[in-house]
């Protein structure tokens, strides 16, 4: 099947050896991005599955005047059927998150503070039923899941995946067209070449098998360039973010399914440069005798 | 095989019916092409420049379709035929071009064997039969060499060369002899004529009157003003080649 990538070595002469052609170059460059892009869209969706996961049955009891009420509502909680864990928040951590938009202020003992309470619930488990239980002991409290707080941000996670997929589709095509380009700039470049194989009796298959080699091994030569530069950034990234970032999402950002299926990138682009190179080269020829 | 009004039954290798050829919108190149070219035939191809003799060319070895008529090569009707049926009949005609047409970044070596190779001949089919054929032109020596480095001379031979390396039935040569000495010329002329001997069937456009009378047997086609004159009616039903050898 793939006999054409390997002809005898007289058949390989029959295109000039063109060194420092543009393509593995442009092909690299294009690698570069759509890796660093897929890595990010991977990652993305890594995070959103983490977060999406950790606060599925996560919800929230808040108590505005908090107080003797707190353990009250966190005992009826605690008492509700499919509960898994009640864990009031300490008036610190609340402190804590609020000095990032008040400041120094939210130190300040005058500020009323509301009483938080993060429960889990089992899989199944019925919120509706919870909060009930809670409300019917101290009615103030408000119950909140975390998933509809979250829910701006898993939206904005998952346009962001789609945009990374567009732009991976685009570089696909934009790779795509600099191919047909090349495959026409070489065709031109060699016409005089064609004619003679043509007129010694080459069919436009033999001639096609030609270019289409020359591609394959500059997209590889490219694809693979690109794509190691690519690895490289992003393991140096991973470097500097990785504490923050494994914390963030309890682990590797971009599991073995995500790694195996960036190292397939440039061995995809490089069928898809000589699937078009093949298709471009024969339409061309095709519209010569 | 077909049977002439003469009686004899003969093989024409190429068959003109109305042929007519334009470029474009111009005006018309070659008119009205009516002839026959036997098997084993050996013909010059004469007239002025700008006659239309490359073009007839161009057609007889299926590097241009006309624009009407009809052409019969070696029996069949290619004038419309499917671009994929083209290459196996271009592998049965050789072509010396008045350019030499030559592939500069190849060796003299590797550009006589392009028609083998590209007939899917092996390695050790093309060695022998290609070393042999640069020997004949008198360069064994510059096998390695590649265009830009020969002579135009020594261009023309490879090109003559790598034209009759398969022994192709149909030879079709522009101008062969315009770049080389008399004496390559005349041995050029005996190779063609070797191969005649052989079966193939030889065109050559040509302005070398001296070449013409050196051949023996050869019929003259003039081509004029795109019209091909046929004066003996021959063209139209051509002699036998055992007559012409």
């Amino acid at each position: 099947m793939l006999s054409w990538m390997f002809p005898p070595v007289p058949e390989r002469r029959l295109l000039p050896d063109t060194r420092g052609r543009p393509m593995p170059w442009v092909i690299g460059i294009m690698m570069f991005v759509t890796v660093v892009v897929a890595a990010a869209g991977l990652a993305i969706a890594n995070s959103a599955s983490v977060v999406r996961g950790g606060v599925e049955n996560r919800y929230s009891i808040q108590i505005p005047d908090g107080g003797e009420l707190a353990a009250t509502a966190a005992s009826a909680a605690r008492s509700a059927p499919g509960v898994t864990a009640v864990r009031p928040v300490p008036e610190a951590d609340v402190r804590k998150t609020l000095k990032s938009w008040l400041g120094d202020a939210a130190s300040n003992a005058d500020l009323p503070l509301p009483s938080l309470i993060d429960i889990d619930l089992a899989a199944g488990a019925d919120p509706a039923a919870v909060e009930q239980r809670v409300r019917s002991t101290v009615p103030q409290a408000r119950f909140t899941a975390y998933k509809e707080q979250l829910a701006p941000l898993a939206r904005s996670l998952t346009a962001l995946q789609w945009l990374a997929l567009g732009l991976v589709v685009l570089m696909a095509v934009a790779t795509a067209a600099s191919v047909v380009l090349a495959a026409r700039s070489a065709l031109e470049a060699n016409r005089t070449s064609i004619e003679i194989m043509h007129g010694v009796g080459a069919t436009d298959e033999q001639v096609a098998r030609l270019f289409q080699r020359r591609i394959a091994i500059d997209a590889f030569i490219g694809g693979a360039a690109g794509a190691g530069l690519a690895a490289l950034t992003l393991l140096l990234v991973a470097g500097v973010s990785g504490n923050i970032m494994g914390d963030l999402v309890g682990g590797s950002l971009i599991g073995p399914g995500g790694m195996l299926l960036l190292a397939l990138l440039p061995l995809a682009f490089t069928l898809l440069a000589t699937v078009v190179a093949r298709a471009a080269v024969l339409k061309a020829l095709r519209a010569a005798l | 095989m077909k049977r002439w009004e003469r009686g004899r039954t003969l093989t024409a290798i190429v068959e003109f019916d109305s042929v007519g050829l334009r470029y474009g919108t111009g005006a018309e190149v070659l008119r009205d092409l009516d002839f026959r070219l036997a098997r084993g035939g050996f013909y010059f191809l004469t007239g002025p420049s700008g006659a239309g003799k490359t073009s007839l060319l161009k057609l007889l070895y299926l590097a241009q379709r006309p624009t009407r008529g009809r052409i019969r090569l070696f029996d069949e009707e290619l004038s419309e035929a499917p671009r994929d049926a083209l290459p196996a009949f271009r592998r049965r005609i050789g072509v010396v071009f008045q350019d030499f047409r030559l592939i500069r970044h190849l060796s003299a070596f590797d550009n006589v064997a392009l028609p083998l190779r590209f007939a899917g001949k092996s390695e050790a089919e093309v060695e022998g039969p290609v070393r042999e054929m640069l020997a004949w032109v008198g360069l064994a020596d510059r096998a390695s060499a590649r265009p830009p480095t020969l002579s135009g001379g020594e261009q023309q031979r490879v090109a003559i060369a790598r034209a009759v390396i398969a022994q192709p039935e149909l030879l079709v040569a522009d101008e062969p002899t315009g770049n080389v000495d008399a004496e390559m010329a005349a041995r050029l002329l005996h190779l063609f004529d070797a191969l005649n001997r052989l079966g193939t069937t030889v065109v050559v456009a040509t302005h070398d009157m001296s070449l013409i009378a050196a051949t023996r047997g050869a019929q003259l086609l003039r081509l004029e003003g795109g019209h091909l004159g046929d004066p003996t009616g021959n063209l139209r039903h051509p002699p036998s080649a055992v007559g012409l050898a």
